[in-house]
């Protein structure tokens, strides 16, 4: 079992690194500019599929572009959209969290009731609204992934912290003189820290799939950068005639996913067995 | 208990309505100059702002948006010139329905996976199943309908691609369920073409469901077959299939349905992605539409009505939870 679960983070973890390394470093992989349209090699089919596509590995879209050098470049959007948010939510959510389980009475009710709010919206649903209101944009799509996202992390911490208070090694710390925010900074939130990364690890996962589903409902980034979602979308219109245009942007999207859940379930596993299970 | 339940969603059925009135405001620029183009006049937006109210104060916009939420009126729709109330329930059945075929195609792949994986637990097929409850929900739903339309629509030709009926397939409407308005009419035509229509967009959308009721239905029965009870059964003579079937199972379930109510909330984000994919007419889609159009007054009159449903669902499962299993207070 021990050796199934290092082989789940060790899997995860590589594919997540080909992800950050391809974006990283998509201007020294990718075989084109992801922009640069020739619209005689338009709609050209993959190298292998073997009708003479030559250099593109991946086939072209409707504007002559490279498939495979798009696809990297996405990698870029979806990396930094997932990290971005899931770092960004994650601090309002252990923070509130945190509020709430140490103090306690009147900031625990005012938080809950936000956090109830918050999650009364279905998570995408809630990103959807946020977008189409806020407009399309990269800082608006991550603070509407945000703002839709934070309140998973609050309600966990808010539990641990809530049960981590009573401990004795907090109680010794208050007791030496220890200020709230001290304890609170220093002895409790280190604590919760298992269960925030295994969170933050799907969390990652769950954001991915919500910035390409916003891309490919056109409430994404502006359609000009190149990412999974998009590519799907404008891909669809010549779904019969040029499949490629939507196999390889959702297999993209797909594989990472997996990476990331196959890590989290890893990471969850070995930090955090009392999850097992859940989601 | 109920009642405190009851009255402590109050507060948070207001502030989901605060949030969904704020939406209008948080527009960058005027949303009424956005409605109306660019080339509408100074006195065409004053009036239009008039008419919507929202040269008032906030505070008094939003008790007119609460008093008239209250009532179900949410106003007109700007592009389809209805009342918002009238275009959801007409196309609220679509969506019921397919959330329904999802919920069932998804129980229906997920618990025979789930219970043989945990009886057989760490056994290749074990790794198999949970191999793929993780591909499962792994997927993203709209790429796995984009597939399906590709392989099952175009390429084999099995299943049509878009819409709810056949066209030229005449239904009178009861329910506005396809496929219980067929049966009564008796019309097997419809049914089958209803039902065909709904099976790709049903799969997409219970795919991920699937996965992870699988998840959780093994671990419910991993944990319940360690039970004592359980030794009784098998010690008492039962046979294997009545002990997982009657006692695993059975006892299995209450973790089962809270999760698949609680799941509602999947079904409806993956409502909206899985009927724009399909073309289906639900109210998934007539977000969408109304996003696009720019149709503020729908959009915001969809969105509240979204959370509403999420929320008084999660609500009843509270309660049915509280009445399934009398141990538990909320």
């Amino acid at each position: 079992m021990w050796r199934a679960r290092y082989l789940k983070i060790w899997v995860g973890g590589a594919i997540l690194l080909v992800l950050l390394v391809c974006g990283v470093a998509a201007p020294y992989l990718a075989p084109y500019d992801p922009q640069e349209q020739v619209l005689e090699h338009r709609l050209r089919p993959p190298t292998f599929a073997g009708q003479g596509s030559g250099p593109h590995w991946l086939g072209t879209d409707n504007l002559g572009r490279d498939i495979l050098s798009r696809i990297i470049y996405g990698s870029r959007i979806s990396l930094l959209v997932g990290a971005t948010t899931v770092i960004l939510a994650g601090l309002l959510g252990c923070l509130l969290g945190a509020l709430a389980g140490y103090f306690g009475h009147l900031t625990d009710e005012i938080i809950s009731k936000i956090t109830e709010i918050f999650l009364a919206f279905p998570f995408l649903l809630l990103a959807i609204a946020l977008m189409a209101f806020l407009g399309q944009g990269l800082v608006n799509l991550i603070i509407a992934l945000m703002m839709s996202r934070w309140v998973q992390y609050c309600r966990v911490v808010r539990g641990e912290v809530l049960s981590l208070k009573e401990r004795d090694f907090v109680v010794a710390a208050r007791a030496l003189g220890g200020r709230d925010f001290y304890v609170l900074l220093r002895h409790v939130l280190p604590n919760t820290f298992a269960s925030v990364t295994v969170i933050a690890t799907f969390a990652m996962a769950i954001v991915i799939i919500a910035e390409a589903s916003l891309s490919f409902l056109g409430l994404g980034v502006p359609t000009h950068i190149p990412t999974w979602g998009s590519m799907l979308s404008e891909g669809r219109v010549y779904m019969y005639r040029a499949p490629w245009l939507t196999i390889f942007p959702g297999f993209a999207i797909f594989v990472t996913v997996f990476g990331i859940n196959l890590l989290g379930d890893g990471l969850r596993d070995i930090l955090d067995p009392k999850l097992r299970g859940r989601r | 208990m109920l009642r405190r339940r009851i009255i402590g969603a109050i507060p948070v059925v207001l502030g989901i309505s605060f949030l969904v009135f704020l939406l209008m405001h948080i527009a960058p620029g005027d949303p009424v100059s956005l409605l109306l183009g660019e080339d509408a006049t100074d006195a065409e937006i004053q009036r239009t702002r008039h008419e919507w109210g929202l040269d008032q104060p906030l505070l008094v916009q939003y008790w007119e948006f609460l008093s008239h939420a209250v009532r179900g009126d949410f106003g007109k729709s700007l592009k389809f010139g209805e009342p918002v109330t009238k275009l959801v329930f007409e196309r609220l059945p679509a969506t019921a329905e397919l959330a329904f075929v999802s919920l069932l195609v998804a129980v229906l792949i997920s618990i025979p996976i789930g219970v043989y994986s945990a009886i057989k637990h760490d056994s290749l097929l074990d790794h198999a199943g949970m191999g793929l409850a993780l591909v499962g929900v792994s997927l993203p739903n709209f790429w796995l309908g984009i597939m399906l339309i590709y392989f099952l629509g175009g390429q084999l030709n099995l299943l049509p691609v878009a819409g709810r009926i056949d066209y030229g397939i005449q239904l009178e409407p009861v329910t506005r369920l396809y496929l219980v308005d067929s049966l009564i009419a008796g019309n097997f035509t419809a049914f089958w073409s209803a039902l065909r229509h709904l099976l790709m967009p049903a799969v997409t959308l219970g795919t991920s469901l699937a996965a992870i009721v699988t998840r959780i239905t093994r671990s419910s029965i991993l944990e319940v077959m360690r039970q004592d009870f359980i030794t009784t059964a098998r010690a008492k003579g039962l046979g294997e299939t009545a002990v997982v079937w009657r006692h695993m199972l059975r006892n299995a379930m209450i973790t089962i349905i809270t999760i698949l109510g609680l799941q509602l909330g999947a079904l409806l984000n993956g409502s909206v992605i899985t009927e724009t994919v399909f073309s289906f007419p639900g109210i998934g889609d007539l977000l969408i539409q109304a996003i696009s159009l720019r149709d503020y007054r729908l959009a915001q009159g969809l969105i509240f009505f979204f959370a509403m449903m999420y929320f008084v669902v999660n609500l009843l499962v509270d309660l049915l939870y509280m009445l399934v299993d009398p141990r538990i207070k909320l």
